[in-house]
């Protein structure tokens, strides 16, 4: 009976101390993150997951387009490439994370919309995506309305999904997974005749070695995603730094360079550098 | 501010719990079925079966079920081809998804009716034998019939457990509550309001389902 006490006292002690130096972690990193200036450190959200735009190598290093804009931006700001922090913001937690104060800004392909627009500030946009289709090389899709019928893959809950099932090919065969890998998985072993999503994050996945010459982007411009940054609601403050950030980006070159880095090996067509608040419908 | 709640409709929010609850429904009864054979196996003479019935419930409880899932279809149907007779993947997915869930809730409720048989005393089944039963008589007329009575109670964790881990097929697109929870979320920028619409009808489904079993266990339970 004892030694049971002593057992679950000491659980319990290790389950304290464990949550208290978690917590102890959080707290120190996020001072750090929100104080401004010279040496201090910067947290910017990220997908880990999306080659071409956010991924996280297996060094622990990253890579991708919204990776370069967000280090780019990050030093108009004036923090150094090892003063920057970056932290995964998926999707479901991205207007928490920036209303937290977790992250200063997200770059990871966030759409701007007016529900977002409610909970978020957004600089940009920085990059106009459509969604698109990837399919194998000799495939024949050349319009959307060639996919009823189809076999065609996309991620559960993503608005891509949402468009074909509402708008552009109700009678698609759509298969739902959890990630864009499973489904890239499912085109080649040939059970989807399509995968649908942004071009950009299609020419992510065409792009890497394994998949090169075997994947072409459809070209279909099936809609209009104009990824933006966003910012914690009310500072506009550093919207204002961001867009002046991104500006100068794309008038010394970087913005090319990045684009041409990141998806060039898939062909990817991409659109002119948009303009600051020009959002496309 | 709940307005976004009546906007879906392929599937609404009535008709993603209804496929919750199919979902429970066939993958409960199909694990019922195969989780009492394979305590049948486990306690059975033949030692072959009662390896097999080891092996398959020590292996199958210790694979984390999205894996399950997933290779129900990213496995079995992508690169095999066991598709269940449904070329449509809305009807494919349903049914592999209550194909996994068959297969691993199974080892849970095959551990549950091994404990209610351990209830059932010795001189059952050898009064049982003595007046000339064989084995599978013994198990159906006289031990199992006491087990289940014995195990109502577990077997109610098991099927509140069943509920909630049927979130896990929206991994494979079948479009039942937490796929729907995506859906909105990727839409409306509402965390925590969506969060807990979809947590209250969890609660909704198991709490009934808890106290109604617990209040039957009770009712049922031999007592000795």
């Amino acid at each position: 009976m004892k030694l049971r006490k002593v057992t679950a006292a000491a659980a319990a002690a290790l389950v304290l101390s464990l949550t208290a130096t978690a917590c102890g972690g959080d707290d120190n990193d996020s001072d750090t993150g929100s104080g401004s200036g010279g040496g201090d450190k910067i947290k910017i959200g990220i997908k880990y997951d999306q080659p071409g735009l956010g991924l996280k190598k297996p060094d622990g290093s990253f890579s991708g387009f919204d990776v370069d804009v967000a280090t780019y931006v990050a030093k108009e700001l004036g923090y150094k490439p090892d003063q920057i922090e970056f932290v995964e913001t998926k999707s479901a937690d991205r207007e928490n994370a920036l209303a937290r104060g977790d992250v200063k800004f997200i770059a990871a392909t966030y759409s701007i919309n007016d529900e977002r627009k409610q909970k978020v500030d957004f600089a940009g946009p920085y990059l106009l995506a459509h969604q698109d289709l990837l399919v194998k090389t000799d495939s024949d899709i050349a319009k959307g309305t060639d996919l009823n019928g189809k076999n065609l893959c996309s991620v559960t809950g993503s608005t891509s999904a949402q468009n074909v099932k509402n708008d552009i090919a109700p009678k698609a065969n759509l298969k739902e997974y959890s990630g864009y890998s499973e489904c890239i998985a499912a085109l080649q072993s040939g059970t989807v005749d399509a995968v649908t999503t942004d071009d950009s994050i299609l020419a992510g996945f065409a792009a890497q070695s394994q998949y090169k010459g075997k994947f072409k982007l459809a070209g279909l411009k099936l809609s209009n995603e104009n990824y933006g940054i966003g910012v914690k609601k009310g500072d506009t403050a550093t919207v204002d730094k961001i867009n002046k950030a991104l500006e100068k980006m794309v008038s010394d070159g970087s913005w090319d360079k990045a684009v041409k880095d990141n998806f060039g090996p898939a062909n990817y067509k991409n659109e002119p550098a948009p303009k600051i608040g020009d959002i496309v419908q | 501010m709940f307005d976004f709640l009546s906007d879906y409709d392929n599937p609404t929010l009535l008709g993603a719990f209804w496929m919750t609850v199919k979902l429970t429904f066939f993958s409960g009864i199909g694990s019922l079925v195969w989780g009492t054979v394979l305590a049948a196996m486990r306690v059975s003479p033949v030692p072959l079966m009662r390896g097999f019935g080891t092996a398959y419930v020590n292996i199958v409880r210790n694979i984390p079920l999205t894996v399950i899932i997933l290779f129900c279809s990213l496995g079995l149907a992508d690169i095999f081809h066991v598709t269940l007779g449904a070329s449509d993947f809305k009807i494919q997915g349903f049914r592999l998804a209550i194909l996994g869930f068959t297969a691993y809730t199974a080892a849970f409720v095959c551990e549950a009716v091994r404990s209610g048989i351990n209830t059932v005393p010795m001189g059952q089944a050898e009064a049982a034998r003595a007046i000339g039963l064989n084995f599978t008589q013994t198990l159906r007329l006289i031990v199992l019939p006491q087990a289940f009575r014995a195990v109502i109670g577990p077997l109610a964790n098991v099927l509140i457990a069943l509920t909630k881990n049927t979130t896990v097929a929206a991994a494979i697109g079948v479009a039942e509550a937490a796929y729907l929870m995506k859906e909105m979320i990727e839409n409306e920028a509402q965390t925590l309001l969506i969060g807990a619409v979809f947590a209250f009808g969890f609660v909704v489904l198991t709490l009934p389902t808890g106290l109604i079993l617990g209040w039957l266990s009770k009712r049922l339970a031999v007592k000795r």
